[in-house]
């Protein structure tokens, strides 16, 4: 047992793979070591809220089965994940981040972690993160701040904060995040592992808790390219239970990961170079000379309506989320604060359940919506969305993908920024307009800091060209080293 | 000022959020702060753009329908598993009617 422990928190989807088919760990044993481990390790980090051993085992035992009759037992045979708890799962408590949902116990499964399990992985637990996925930092969640593996006083980002830090720290070996604003890409890049946002509608929402619907995402953290695509193919693809599940088929992501990106035409948008920490900055610039290196054409480009965004998605998302939220009044989800009339009993327990972030975008999504509002706020806010998607149209017409930072400076102190909301939304700047376009993006790690900080460089490519995106950056990863 | 207190306890009114004094002195001060960058917006001239109510829409306008049939769905018992109070098979909720008493 020693020796899997050791090898735990390197282990990656294709090391599993090797393992169980020499025989060398049963998917059994290598859970309960998984899960030892990162029951052993958590308390540093604070990295998940809580774990589910019995699922966990059961599965395994499933996977064992398997392959001792032969059969395949699946692309992602025995290997541990951690889900972010906004996603549900039956018989597993799921709180979302949040004091309302302390107690919740989903009475079904998202599809996502359906086809996690019908693959072949294992669910050890689940991740903390920004309640109901609002936050840049961690520090929303009404169940304490999650540490950065890479420095723990410093926050792993947000709103997936606890998936990214898990997979960083070694407890688990890929991870399940969602991405409304940047909340995959973000984390990835402040723990230094790879975040992937696919095309809007590619992953099933169902049974992801709904935040912002027409900008919510699953997406996968993994330690490399090649396993965080490889998890992505897995769970993709129609879903009847998600009327906004694409059904475009799933290609073979991992076949496509051949090397090849000479003469990929890459474009550097001028505008979010403007402002960046001079570190992060720097790290991006190497990256960009590392795709010339390998073939690219790079060139500059404009997406001149970027600087409207953080002002257009604060009024799209936070309308969606007042509404979203409204199901939380006490009368099925778990927590009522008692009163004696029933709208005092739905103010009461909203009042008391809800943190400061939540309320602050209840309050300003209920203000944009409120009787005279509509078409000064969330009208403007659809016609500047649909300027920002065109931006990416004609941008796309002349590059195959645009590279970008993914957040202006690397992971910052626990508390540092949590009294300025708007600075914190600024800083979501170069993550949500691919959230607002709708685009498959992602974080690929591009180096560290001089303090030791990871940084990671984004990729976006066209919808549903997660195939070139994910050639890109395995392309890109391979050639600096940056696997983790 | 984008936002006076006063608005702020009307918006919380239409949230269904009771909020104290301390939260609604914060929230008019931080409401106050985005609105003005939101403002932001108006320097675009969008008079002659369609809004984008969808991101993506790849199917038949029909395709996303199924066939209807029936299902099973949640059982009682499960569905109010998770209600802070619930008997004879409903969600409780304080009382909504009040009997009037004639004198």
């Amino acid at each position: 047992m020693s020796a899997i422990s050791s090898g735990i928190p390197s282990l990656t989807i294709q090391e599993v793979r090797k393992g169980l088919a020499a025989r060398v760990f049963s998917a059994l044993e290598l859970t309960q070591s998984a899960l030892e481990f990162a029951q052993a390790e958590n308390p540093k980090t604070n990295a998940y809220l809580h774990f589910s051993p019995e699922r966990a085992l059961r599965a395994a035992d499933r996977v064992d089965r398997k392959l001792a009759a032969g059969e395949d037992a699946g692309p992602l045979a025995g290997v541990p994940v951690a889900v972010k708890d906004v996603i549900v799962t039956k018989g597993v408590r799921t709180t979302c981040g949040s004091r309302l949902l302390e107690r919740y116990i989903p009475p079904y499964d998202a599809t996502a972690v359906t086809r996690l399990e019908q693959a072949g992985g294992i669910i050890l637990g689940k991740t903390n993160c920004d309640e109901f996925a609002m936050g840049s930092s961690n520090e929303n969640s009404a169940f304490g701040p999650v540490k950065n593996p890479a420095a723990l006083d410093r926050v792993p980002g947000g709103s997936s904060g606890g998936s990214a830090a898990a997979v960083a720290q070694g407890t688990a070996v890929a991870a399940l995040g969602s991405d409304t604003g940047g909340s995959v890409r973000q984390p990835a890049s402040f723990c230094g592992v790879v975040g992937v946002t696919p095309t809007y509608g590619r992953v099933s929402r169902y049974g992801l808790v709904a935040f912002a619907s027409s900008l919510d995402h699953i997406g996968p953290l993994a330690r490399n390219v090649g396993d965080a695509a490889l998890l992505l193919e897995t769970i993709a693809g129609r879903d009847e239970c998600d009327a906004t599940s694409a059904f475009a088929p799933v290609p073979d992501y991992l076949a496509a990961l051949n090397g090849n990106v000479k003469g990929v035409k890459i474009g550097l948008p001028r505008e979010y170079f403007e402002g960046l920490a001079s570190e992060t900055g720097d790290l991006i610039a190497q990256g960009v000379e590392l795709l010339r290196k390998l073939g690219c054409q790079v060139r500059e480009i404009s997406l001149p309506a970027t600087k409207y965004a953080v002002a257009c998605y604060y009024i799209i998302a936070t309308a969606e989320a007042s509404s979203n939220l409204a199901r939380y009044d006490g009368v099925r989800y778990t927590t009522r604060a008692e009163a004696e009339t029933l709208s005092d009993m739905y103010r009461a327990t909203r009042g008391a359940g809800f943190g400061a972030e939540c309320k602050r975008r209840i309050m300003l999504g209920t203000y944009v919506l409120s009787h005279g509002y509509y078409d000064a706020y969330y009208l403007k806010a659809q016609k500047v969305r649909a300027l920002i998607a065109e931006d990416f149209r004609r941008a796309f017409a002349e590059v195959d993908a645009i590279v970008a930072p993914v957040s202006p400076f690397p992971a910052f102190k626990i508390g540092e920024k949590i009294d300025d909301p708007l600075a914190m939304y600024l800083s979501d700047i170069y993550t949500i307009t691919g959230d607002l376009a709708g685009l498959p993006c992602m974080s690929v790690p591009c180096g560290k800091t001089a303090a030791g900080l990871p940084v990671g460089m984004q990729i976006l490519t066209q919808h549903f060209d997660e195939t070139g995106m994910f050639r890109l950056a395995d392309a890109f990863e391979k050639a600096g080293g940056f696997a983790g | 000022m984008k936002i006076t207190e006063e608005e702020v306890r009307y918006v919380a009114d239409l949230a269904n959020l009771k909020l104290t004094g301390e939260e609604i002195g914060r929230l008019s001060k931080d409401l106050d702060e985005i609105l003005a960058h939101i403002d932001t917006l108006n320097e675009l001239d969008t008079s002659n753009v369609q809004p984008m109510a969808q991101v993506l829409y790849d199917a038949g306008e029909n395709s996303t329908l199924r066939e209807d049939c029936e299902r099973p769905c949640l059982d009682n018992d499960t569905a109010l598993a998770n209600a802070p109070l619930a008997g004879a098979g409903y969600f409780k909720v304080p009382k909504v009617i009040a009997r009037v008493v004639e004198r």
